[in-house]
């Protein structure tokens, strides 16, 4: 429970107030219990900053983005369409969101069907809040701290995002260690193109295993992740090794609550 | 009689380019099958990434080994392509090194720097075969790399040294003539082995070894085309009308935004009239067969040189399961062939039975896509396997409803209650007060 409020964009509208930015919380970020953590994180450094915000609450539909990538155009358009007029009809003009899926659909599949908004990941939001001083974040507990980035395929090459989330670990203090793969070459954690919600093929084995293990390789005692997908598929592969009691998975969201104690 | 090598040099010459043009036609006409995309925008953008990706090798660096010794192997043809044009001039004029009297005292430096880009050529071909055939590298020995495909890229690298050494030796002949005029940095070493030949010998022996290098050439020129070697073509143009969007941005369907903007608008009436153009035939939603696809991605298979950089790269591919974005692209390839030589043989196409997804590419391939764009970015000339596989997901879900249940499943979460999960919308904000 937030010891705050967080405000939805039709109280606001109601009371005639419109927000400097809406936050797109996700579906993952809305019924995933892990990923609530992280929307909570994310709701906490808001109000923290004072900064004017609100999310869509239920009037939020799924960017259609699993649809779209499962092939069905139709589903994705028609969600699409339904945002589009929600988002506009409050005249949204700047979105922050914890999901690279969402941003990377709002920013980039959105604009050609009528949404134009200015969008932005967390990392690079916070990381901007940074440099305009309006966020002040002290390495406090992970100071020194061994930690590993394991970059996100949508927010990474789709959007070529990779410095953002950097620079806020950076701030940080931790003691950044990358893996082989890692920026243009990271390896997916296995969950993008609607994998998610499917079984794997047949193979040899599991991809978030893999990847949890190349993150585990380099002694890392914090996994960071920018997605909430990313976040339960690294979880999972940590769990795999029982390493959970050792490593780890965090967001940069709940990395920078928890450091400034939020 | 004199004129009879000028004469035979200009047919081979005429035969050679004629030949390669027509097959060039062909490859033109079957790129052309596939639909309609947009890539004319931002010229100067498309301009740069050419020069960068394709002219500058940028995205070949990404691995330093594989990455130096294509570009010893690169900027050896451009340059000694600069020779080739002198032995042309001389094969149609009957000259013997055209080029000499105009660079005068540069000739030789210059001619002297080819020789020891031959030989770089040779050593980086011979590392290049070793690493195919004795190191075994992973990706050159993946299921989609057994027969032709192995077998092509071995021909390759034999072709280029059979150049390489015709061109040395030539060379390396003349400098024993009695009457030698030039000597050379790398060939005066290999002048010796010659040094015991008579003099008739020398001659016959230089010319044969010029037939060969530039016989040899227009041979090499006729085999591109039927090879993975049509790379050093194609990418030029692929690079240039390479997708230049954020790689996350998935293209939307106009058609399917038509519909949905019908659907969605409460004044539309579901009983007007059909449109003018309603008789046209109806196409299908994203692609079953390699002629569904873009030309850009017919483009993309013919360029594709099967280095195999994005199979190893893919989180499918390195798990084991059966998808390779490379055998993506060599699949299409020999697809569209099969179909523009089905519309050549009966002049039109004649229904074969057969479609890219299904016979080609499998289901079990097809959903194995994390969408991750590893293969995209690995990619040294911007081939976008991934463009296809979406495409043909499109097909299988929207028109054959043939997605893995699980998918249908989520699918059908997102229609009723926005989300993924059979949750309610109307929790969707219940996180706040928990």
């Amino acid at each position: 429970m937030t010891t705050f409020q967080v405000p939805t964009l039709a109280q606001m509208t109601a009371e005639g107030k419109a927000p400097e930015v809406l936050f797109w919380v996700g579906c993952a970020g809305s019924f995933d219990d892990r990923a609530k953590k992280i929307t909570k994180a994310m709701a906490k450094i808001l109000h923290h900053t004072g900064i004017s915000y609100a999310v869509l609450g239920t009037e939020e539909g799924c960017t259609g983005d699993p649809a779209k990538r499962a092939g069905n155009e139709f589903l994705f358009q028609m969600q699409a369409m339904m945002n589009i007029q929600v988002l506009n009809g409050y005249e949204v003009k700047h979105i922050v969101t914890t999901c690279p899926h969402c941003f990377n659909t709002l920013k980039n599949e959105y604009p050609e069907l009528g949404g134009n908004y200015h969008v932005e990941h967390h990392s690079q939001f916070l990381n901007r809040l940074l440099k305009e001083g309006r966020l002040k974040i002290e390495g406090g507990s992970f100071k020194g701290k061994k930690i590993t980035f394991h970059d996100p395929c949508y927010l990474g090459r789709a959007n070529d995002e990779y410095e953002a989330p950097r620079a806020l670990l950076e701030k940080l203090d931790v003691s950044l260690k990358e893996m082989r793969r890692c920026k243009q070459n990271g390896l997916c954690c296995g969950a993008g193109g609607a994998q998610m919600f499917k079984e794997a093929e047949k193979g040899t084995a599991e991809i978030n295993h893999v990847r949890a293990d190349e993150a585990m390789e380099t002694g890392a005692e914090i996994v960071v992740a920018g997605c909430p997908f990313c976040n339960t598929m690294l979880t999972d592969g940590v769990k795999n090794r029982e390493k959970e009691d050792q490593v780890q998975v965090l967001d940069l969201a709940e990395m920078i609550a928890l450091a400034e104690d939020l | 009689m004199s004129y009879l090598p000028n004469i035979l040099f200009i047919a081979a010459l005429a035969t050679a380019v004629a030949v390669f043009a027509k097959k060039v036609g062909r490859i033109r006409k079957n790129i052309r099958l596939g639909k309609d995309t947009d890539r004319s925008d931002r010229p100067s953008d498309r301009l740069q990434n050419m020069l960068r990706v394709a002219f500058g090798q940028s995205k070949m660096q990404a691995r330093p080994i594989a990455g130096a010794l294509h570009f010893i192997v690169y900027v050896s043809f451009l340059i000694i392509n600069i020779e080739v044009l002198e032995i042309i001039m001389d094969g149609i004029f009957g000259t013997h090194r055209a080029f000499a009297p105009f660079l005068g005292k540069a000739y030789a430096p210059i001619i002297s720097a080819f020789e020891v880009l031959a030989v770089l050529t040779v050593i980086a071909v011979l590392i290049f075969w070793w690493r195919r055939n004795m190191r075994k590298l992973d990706r050159f020995h993946k299921p989609e790399m057994k027969g032709w495909a192995f077998t092509d890229a071995n021909n390759i690298l034999y072709i280029e040294l059979v150049l390489m050494f015709a061109f040395l030796n030539m060379n390396a002949l003349e400098a024993n003539f009695a009457d030698a005029h030039h000597s050379f940095l790398i060939s005066q070493y290999i002048a010796p082995l010659w040094s015991g030949a008579s003099e008739w010998g020398l001659h016959f022996g230089e010319r044969l070894f010029w037939w060969v290098h530039i016989l040899g050439i227009f041979a090499f020129l006729n085999y591109l085309p039927y090879s993975k070697h049509f790379h050093i073509i194609l990418a030029f143009p692929n690079t240039y009308y390479a997708n230049l969007e954020a790689k996350g941005r998935f293209e939307n369907n106009a058609a399917v935004t038509k519909e949905v903007a019908l659907m969605m608008d409460p004044s539309a009436d579901p009983f007007a009239a059909p449109a003018p153009d309603a008789d046209a035939p109806i196409e299908r939603f994203g692609a079953k067969d390699a002629n569904d696809l873009s030309w850009a991605n017919l483009l993309n298979a013919y360029t594709c040189t099967e280095c195999g950089r994005c199979t190893s790269e893919c989180p499918a591919n390195l798990t084991g399961k059966k998808l390779s974005p490379r055998k993506i692209m060599m699949d299409t390839r020999d697809r569209i062939e099969e179909i523009g030589a089905n519309i050549a043989a009966n002049g039109a196409f004649l229904d074969d039975g057969k479609s890219l997804l299904g016979d080609y590419i499998t289901n079990e391939e097809l959903w194995a896509c994390t969408s991750c764009n590893a293969c995209v970015q690995a990619c040294p000339v911007d081939i976008d396997p991934l463009n296809i596989i979406m495409k043909l997901r499109n097909f299988a879900t929207m028109e054959e409803s043939s997605a893995p249940g699980a998918l249908n499943a989520m699918m059908t979460n997102v229609e009723n209650n926005g989300a993924p999960w059979p949750f309610n919308q109307m929790d969707r904000a219940n996180w706040i007060n928990e």
